[in-house]
């Protein structure tokens, strides 16, 4: 069978969905490729580098579609190009499409595709599950993206994002405030992070707290208790009164940093406005924007799809093609998606749609001349990662070990005040019905009990086994009792009753001693530090 | 000598021999002074020794040196043929003789002479002996049933019995009735031993039973607690006997026993009372494998190739568990470190508090194959290097490297620390089979998409793994 790998006719888009190394990997399960003339020619792929890896050149674009059972392609089929034709006509009936669809904003699309018979699989729509993490063309797009993102915002702004300090004065490093922290949020975090910038995140979702933070940023807090995790780890909707917290938090980020980067976006919907023409007004000259959303409508009030504006000095980038202009690595990326999808349906040398299957069944977006979406809802479990409660519980538990160690009772106060009561009720029993010799007695007791938990919490975990041992030595020191009692009253009757069971107790409390020393002794002696 | 000289050397004795213990304790809380922390204990002790045969008051040379010197060789003994493996079994087994030695000073002290006293200090006397043979009785017992469990004669599952709770209960309700009829019957004369005969009979059915109720894996909180038991046997004995030295030490040891109790259930993030009450890895707490029935493929690599992974990498942690210890694998893995440093890779291990039988067990265990100590930290110290960690390498262990401690609520080992193994680039974990830890849970780590499982017993595999990092 024959895969087909034309051209992308969108305007600017560079990308192709295929490259020599992932036709390789096509031709490895058996396909024969043909690659339109030039495809890659905008990312530096050539034609003779195609066809050292096997693929056939071929130039007349009709032919091209028509004798292919499998299209890649990066973007959805469109009207366009040198020949001005609709790509849905080239289709031939019956073959497979492997390329981004947008289903919920193409529904023409969708109806064009399904009255030719042709089986559509999305890359946009891949249920996000772990084993279909290798075909998540979203992710890692996303990831370029976010990359870019920080890089356009590094071209704009009229600074440094690392600080330093320099013979001609101080340079501050640049703050950037990441809205969302998705996987393009995450990668935007690393780059600009990477870059030496001060970095700030804010995402509704409280699961990604730890993300953030493991990537090097600032998480921004919202006091409102709502949880933002909806079906398969997207965010949804918030609700009005969480909103307003989130606007007045933006508002006062605003005026602090010096580049934002939103990210949010939410699916099937147009993006949130999250930052108004107000809130850009406030900021510092020379500040940059990049909008992530600007695809769909922006996070910005003052985006341009496409465009790169100025609004009172501060620089609003709204490009769409972010994965297009890191066009190389974008498509090895792609192309790697594409084929691992293709691998689902490559059934024993045919292509085989398994309606059972849940990645090609989310994937599926027309077959057999009707429109297949949307796919019914995954019996998956949604939220995987534990509500805010779990979350909280664990941060404070890990933060509050230090105290331990310092030997502090892990006791909340009340129950602090209830346990000094209870001592002080105990204490005072004590000395109304005991005489004054157990007294003594018990203040050394008490006193030995507190030398003991002060000395013992700073032994190291590593030598609890020694500790042990000694102080199960130590305790053999009930050897001393059985000595007291070896003596009778008068001197010389030894072989009393409470004499024979004293000298047992130390017999076998001898044990203990010379054995816990000596063993101990051996155990020390194998510690060593690395030459 | 005088006798008030004798004497007054003797407290002085006894005041040194306490300092002596307490420096020791102090000492052993580095590596650097730890040796010396065991010397002092040393020298306490026969400090303590000579000043106890000093007093005026003691005659019985003979006797000692007839109980003293068999006991000290056949200590010497034990000490000498222990295997670091089986450290569990002998601090177990002499907890057991503390135990022991506490309730027959108690009985000695009953039979013996016991001086002038008033009727309330004659009344407190009694309670005293009473409290020091139960102590002693239920550490005995449930030492020795730690002991056979430890050593693997006796299965390390939990008996449950019925309505243990409510049998626990009974018994201690039938100790504290005996100890009415004990008083009543001392009261003139010391006519009291069938019933103190009684209550060392039911005070050590309570603690074989006690210890029988609890898990292999909470043998570090049985045994810690065993060891404050002794402690606070000794301190009894002390009580009983007026000696100040008997009970600061006891009290020493018994507050060691405890932190180390209370630092063991916070690694387990379990509370102290339902570790002692027993029972847990049975059904009780695992009403939420429903929802989270770990599901996914499972990965699994040869030796072959883990042994090119540990090659390719450049930081590699070790995390060790129970299985090591059993597998007796801690040569051949100190091998294969020396072998990995000697490539340039940097080597680490990370402990869990509750790894292993005893607390700091693999800490030993890995002194003992040479493995140096500042490469082997504590689990708080490396969880946060686990991010640029290359390979971690898990043997032997299960539930303190399992996600679901922090991702499911509803799991049995919710909110414990782990090792956070997962984060790393790769995960190799070593086991015998797909068999659940000893909570009894799934472990979602296996089918993390970085994990790869490498099956077989660890001490084959790791000879393995030695032999194809050596070649």
């Amino acid at each position: 069978m024959r895969i087909a790998i034309p051209k992308e006719i969108h305007p600017g888009e560079k990308r192709v969905a295929a490259t020599p190394q992932t036709v390789l990997r096509l031709r490895k399960l058996g396909f024969e490729v043909a690659v339109q003339a030039g495809a890659g020619l905008n990312t530096d792929l050539t034609d003779s580098a195609y066809q050292e890896a096997g693929a056939t050149i071929v130039e007349d674009v009709k032919a091209l579609w028509s004798g292919s059972g499998v299209i890649l392609k990066v973007r959805p089929p469109e009207t366009g190009g040198s020949l001005g034709i609709d790509e849905t006509e080239l289709l031939s009936p019956n073959s497979l499409l492997i390329s981004f669809a947008w289903p919920a904003q193409n529904r023409p699309l969708l109806e064009k595709l399904a009255a030719r018979k042709v089986t559509a699989l999305a890359m946009d729509c891949v249920p996000r599950i772990t084993r279909a993490q290798k075909m998540d063309a979203l992710s890692a797009m996303a990831n370029i993206a976010g990359y870019r993102s920080v890089i356009e915002a590094a071209q704009h702004f009229p600074r440094f994002f690392t600080g330093q300090m320099t013979a001609a004065g101080k340079i501050d490093p640049a703050k950037v405030l990441v809205i969302g922290a998705g996987v393009a949020g995450l990668a935007a975090i690393g780059a600009a992070r990477a870059l030496g910038a001060i970095v700030r995140a804010f995402d509704p979702r409280a699961a990604t707290r730890d993300q953030v933070k493991s990537m090097g940023a600032e998480y921004l807090e919202l006091h409102v208790q709502e949880e933002a995790e909806g079906k398969g780890g997207y965010a949804k909707e918030m609700s009005d009164s969480f909103l307003k917290a989130e606007m007045a938090l933006f508002a006062a980020q605003a005026m602090e940093v010096d580049v934002i980067i939103t990210t949010a976006l939410i699916p099937g919907k147009p993006a949130p406005k999250l930052i108004t023409a107000g809130m850009v007004e406030s900021m510092k000259p020379g500040s940059v924007i990049v909008d992530l959303a600007a695809e769909q409508g922006g996070n910005c009030a003052m985006t341009r799809p496409g465009e790169v504006v100025t609004h009172k000095g501060v620089t609003i980038v709204g490009y769409t093609d972010l994965p297009s202009r890191v066009a190389s690595l974008s498509s090895q990326l792609y192309g790697a998606t594409v084929a691992a999808l293709l691998e689902e349906v490559w059934v024993d040398g045919k292509i085989t749609i398994d309606e059972s299957n849940q990645v090609v069944r989310g994937a599926m977006v027309t077959h057999d001349g009707k429109i297949t979406w949307p796919p019914p809802p995954l019996p998956i479990p949604t939220p995987v990662a534990p509500p805010e409660p779990g979350v909280a519980a664990n941060t404070t538990k890990i933060e509050s070990a230090p105290a331990h160690a310092n030997g502090a009772a892990p006791a909340s106060a009340s129950t602090m005040w209830i346990w000094m009561i209870l001592a002080a009720l105990f204490c005072v029993g004590i000395a109304w019905i005991a005489p004054p010799s157990f007294l003594s007695h018990f203040t050394v007791f008490v006193l030995a009990c507190f030398v003991g938990w002060q000395v013992i919490w700073n032994v190291k975990p590593a030598l609890h086994t020694p500790l042990m041992s000694v102080t199960n030595a130590i305790s053999g020191i009930i050897l001393i009792g059985g000595m007291l009692q070896l003596s009778g009253p008068q001197a010389g009757s030894s072989f009393t009753a409470a004499a024979i069971l004293g000298a047992i107790a130390v017999l076998i409390a001898t044990i203990n001693v010379a054995g816990g020393f000596l063993v101990t002794q051996r155990m020390l002696a194998m510690f060593r530090r690395n030459a | 000598m005088s006798e008030a000289l004798r004497t007054s050397f003797s407290n002085i004795g006894y005041i040194a021999a306490s300092v002596l213990f307490i420096l020791s304790l102090a000492g052993l809380s580095k590596q650097e002074s730890a040796r010396r922390g065991n010397a002092l204990g040393i020298a306490g002790m026969l400090l303590a020794l000579l000043a106890t045969a000093m007093r005026p008051d003691f005659s019985g040379y003979g006797l000692l040196m007839v109980a003293l010197v068999p006991g000290a060789i056949i200590g010497g003994i034990l000490a000498r043929r222990v295997q670091m493996t089986s450290m569990p079994q002998l601090v177990a087994i002499l907890h057991s003789f503390v135990g022991a030695a506490a309730v027959l000073v108690g009985l000695a002290t009953y039979l013996g002479h016991a001086g002038e006293m008033s009727p309330a200090e004659h009344k407190i006397h009694l309670g005293e002996i009473y409290i020091g043979i139960c102590i002693g009785a239920i550490t005995f017992t449930g030492s020795v049933i730690a002991f056979l469990k430890l050593q693997g004669t006796m299965s390390g599952k939990p008996l449950i019995l019925p309505a243990r709770h409510l049998i626990n209960l009974m018994m201690l309700v039938i100790t504290v009735g005996i100890g009415v009829w004990f008083f009543r019957s001392s009261e003139t004369a010391p006519n009291g031993l069938w019933p103190l005969i009684f209550a060392i009979v039911v005070t050590g059915i309570l603690g074989a039973h006690s210890v029988m109720a609890i898990g292999g894996a909470d043998m570090p909180v049985v045994v810690s607690m065993l060891n404050s038991y002794s402690g606070w046997a000794a301190a009894a004995a002390g009580f009983m006997l007026g000696n100040d030295l008997l009970i600061i030490t006891g009290a020493l040891v018994g507050s060691s026993g405890a932190i180390l109790s209370l630092i063991m259930c916070r690694g387990m993030n379990r509370s102290l009372v339902s570790v002692i009450l027993g029972g847990f890895g049975t059904a009780e707490g695992t009403s939420s494998n429903a929802s989270t029935a770990a599901q996914g493929e499972v990965r699994s690599i040869d030796i072959a190739g883990a042994a090119e992974q540990l090659k390719t990498a450049k930081s590699v942690v070790i995390v060790p568990g129970y299985g090591l210890a059993v597998a007796q694998a801690q040569h051949a893995l100190s091998d294969v470190v020396r072998s990995l440093q000697s490539r340039g890779v940097k080597v680490r291990f990370a402990i869990h508090p509750v790894a292993g039988r005893l607390p700091g067990h693999m800490n030993v265990l890995l002194a003992e194959a040479d493995i140096p100590y500042d490469i082997v930290l504590e689990m708080e110290e490396i969880n946060e290097d686990m991010p640029e960690t290359d390979l971690v390498l898990v043997i032997g262990a299960n539930d303190i490297v399992n996600p679901s401690a922090y991702e499911d609520p509803n799991s049995p080992i919710a909110g414990m620390p782990v090792i956070e193994v997962w984060k790393a680039g790769t995960v190799i974990v070593m086991k015998r089979g797909m068999a659940s830890g000893y909570a009894g849970i799934d472990n979602p780590l296996f089918f993390r998409p970085n994990t790869l499982l490498l099956f077989g017993d660890a001490k084959k595999t790791v000879e393995g793994l030695r032999n194809a990092l050596t070649t």
